[in-house]
């Protein structure tokens, strides 16, 4: 059985083979500011009671601090719900994004069915969960009944070997990926990254790839859990679950390769993520704002990646660089490495843990006319403000090198 | 059957061109749709009319989990989207919010903005009224035709709970 025939399997009770819809029931189920759309239609159904708190995490992210009257009021009746209804698992301003507190607080563990009402509910699949994003309404109904149908998907299993080039990082093995399949060319499918180079993979990087999964229209990416899963896991949860390679031996739908030696750093251009081209064919342009965090880039491998580019340097004057640590956990452990204070004395501005700028929500919005490079995960037209601004993705590294230059740099050459 | 007149676009309409986040502060159906498309097209809004309906290519949805989007379409009168293919959060949201989806990859060939389009959405026939032209589509499976058929899946479960329990 694949991974996710067997996940499936599980959850349903049923013999899911690929193609079968099954009704499954749920593991866990996170929802951040949205969760005031979910609780509207849960009301309008007639629920009256959550199937299981235990299994509900709710957060808000996206517009934290509250950034408008709306956004407050939808916060409050969030808050008033999760206090009213005791959920065990509501955390409130200030612990982060909801892809890097979930699994720091230990909600995931390999296997588990999860949904979330937000699209890079995918990164969960670094941890080797069946992970995946769904819509308020159908949130609600989750809410309700703990079930929900899934088409059991294809597996895609894409092969990386080798060993990363310096300066290379799990951004651009994605953006590559990305670039190469398109950006529906894994529709639906479950895609499964294996080989030597995943392995070497931290677990923070394994999540930039199963986070941007979704920017090729997966369903599901994973990283097969090992020993690094586990070792990351240990002080995290109590739930206990077994290395089982079982699926690992289960023939794929399809199959890829890529050799990650020779890869130089990517840049996905603007209005879409498919559109990647290596760094030296946009070097030079010149940039007004650069942003280092979000779900996809805001752990500390990735603050410290750039603090090491930008250590003892002023970034460069006609450059706003804005850093979004993804957590509580990462914002504090950046800060008592001094990494924190390193970034803000070359320049940077230190927001709250949160997704402000990556979606337009709030905090450093692009006029018309400028261009940004950013660690985050979509450059789609109008996503950080103005339809006329432009978004570049790339690496911390490049981003970073970029901040200091005032333009679209080569991390191989700082 | 479903018969409205036609806009027309192109591949990868992503949730952000459907509804921009910045507009996601506030859910009221109105304010959305008073944006929807904004990006994309800025006349669309303010000269939608009731059962028009969206024909567009590839991936149509493709970002983020956002309901809003769906919800903006349906919001602004829109009777249905025909497209090549759809983003699969997209497909999952916009018949939960009862916004019919039809996937049809010879559409964006067969009509021109403007033209009308008529949809048989059990049937799997979608045609245009000027050219004469039709194309066969796989209807959605039944499940989801009885969401689509009671208006999405809030009106959906509500009929389903106050029929009681299933024997």
């Amino acid at each position: 059985m694949t991974f996710a025939q067997k996940v499936l399997s599980r959850a349903s009770g049923e013999n899911a083979c690929t193609g079968d819809i099954v009704n499954a029931k749920v593991d866990l189920a996170m929802s951040h500011e949205n969760s005031a759309l979910v609780l509207r239609s849960f009301r309008e159904i007639g629920a009256r009671r959550i199937w299981d708190p235990r299994k509900v995490v709710l957060l808000f992210d996206h517009r934290i601090p509250a950034n408008t009257i709306k956004t407050a009021e939808g916060h409050k009746e969030v808050r008033t719900f999760a206090r009213t209804e005791q959920l065990p698992n509501f955390y409130d301003l200030g612990e982060g994004i909801c892809h890097q507190v979930l699994p720091e607080k230990g909600h995931v563990v390999p296997e588990m069915l999860v949904v979330g009402t937000d699209s890079h509910t995918t990164t969960y699949g670094a941890l080797g969960a069946f992970a995946t994003g769904i819509g308020a309404t159908e949130m609600a109904a989750v809410w309700a009944t703990g079930e929900i149908w899934m088409r059991v998907p294809e597996t895609m299993r894409i092969h990386l070997r080798g060993k990363l080039p310096p300066h290379v990082w799990s951004k651009d093995v994605i953006l590559h990926i990305i670039g190469s399949l398109g950006s529906d060319g894994a529709d639906y499918k479950c895609v499964e990254f294996v080989g030597d180079a995943v392995s070497r993979m931290s677990i923070a990087s394994r999540m930039v790839m199963s986070n941007m999964s979704i920017e090729m229209g997966a369903k599901v990416g994973i990283c097969y859990p090992d020993r690094k899963t586990q070792d990351w896991l240990a002080p995290r949860t109590d739930r206990r679950w077994v290395l089982d390679p079982s699926y690992q031996a289960a023939a794929a739908d399809e199959e890829l390769e890529m050799d990650v030696e020779e890869l130089e750093p990517q840049v996905a251009c603007p209005h879409t993520v498919d559109n990647v081209v290596p760094v030296t064919k946009v070097e030079g342009l010149k940039i007004d704002q650069a942003v280092l965090g979000s779900c996809t880039n805001g752990r500390l491998e990735d603050l410290a990646a750039a603090e090491g580019v930008l250590r003892g340097n002023k970034v460069s004057k006609d450059v706003r660089f804005i850093v979004v640590p993804a957590s509580r956990e990462v914002y504090i452990e950046a800060a008592e490495k001094g990494i924190l204070t390193s970034l803000a004395r070359s320049g940077a501005v230190i927001l709250n843990p949160g997704c402000g700028p990556c979606l337009g929500g709030h905090q450093g919005l692009l006029a018309a006319g400028e261009r940004c490079i950013s660690t985050t995960n979509r450059n789609f037209r109008g996503r950080m403000g103005s339809p006329d601004a432009e978004v570049y993705l790339a690496s911390p590294e490049t981003v970073a090198v970029s901040a200091l230059k005032g333009a679209i740099a080569d991390p191989r050459r700082p | 059957m479903i018969r409205g007149r036609v806009w027309k676009y192109g591949d990868h309409i992503n949730t952000d061109l459907i509804i921009p986040g910045r507009y996601l502060d506030n859910y009221d159906l109105k304010h959305l749709a008073s944006h929807a498309m904004e990006d994309v097209d800025v006349h669309f809004a303010s000269e939608v009319h009731p059962g028009d309906i969206i024909i567009a290519g590839r991936n149509f949805g493709c970002g983020s989990s956002r309901e809003q989007a769906p919800l903006a379409l349906k919001a602004a009168g829109v009777a249905a989207v025909v497209v090549g293919s759809a983003a699969r959060i997209f497909y999952r949201n916009a018949i939960n919010v009862g916004l019919p989806i039809v996937i049809c990859p010879e559409a964006g060939r067969m009509f021109e903005p403007g033209d009308t389009a008529e949809i048989d959405l059990a049937g799997g026939t979608l045609r245009n009224t000027r050219t004469g032209e039709g194309a066969r589509f796989s209807p959605p499976p039944a499940f989801l035709l009885r969401i689509l058929e009671d208006g999405g899946l809030v009106p959906h479960l509500r009929n389903r709970m106050e029929a009681g329990p299933r024997q």
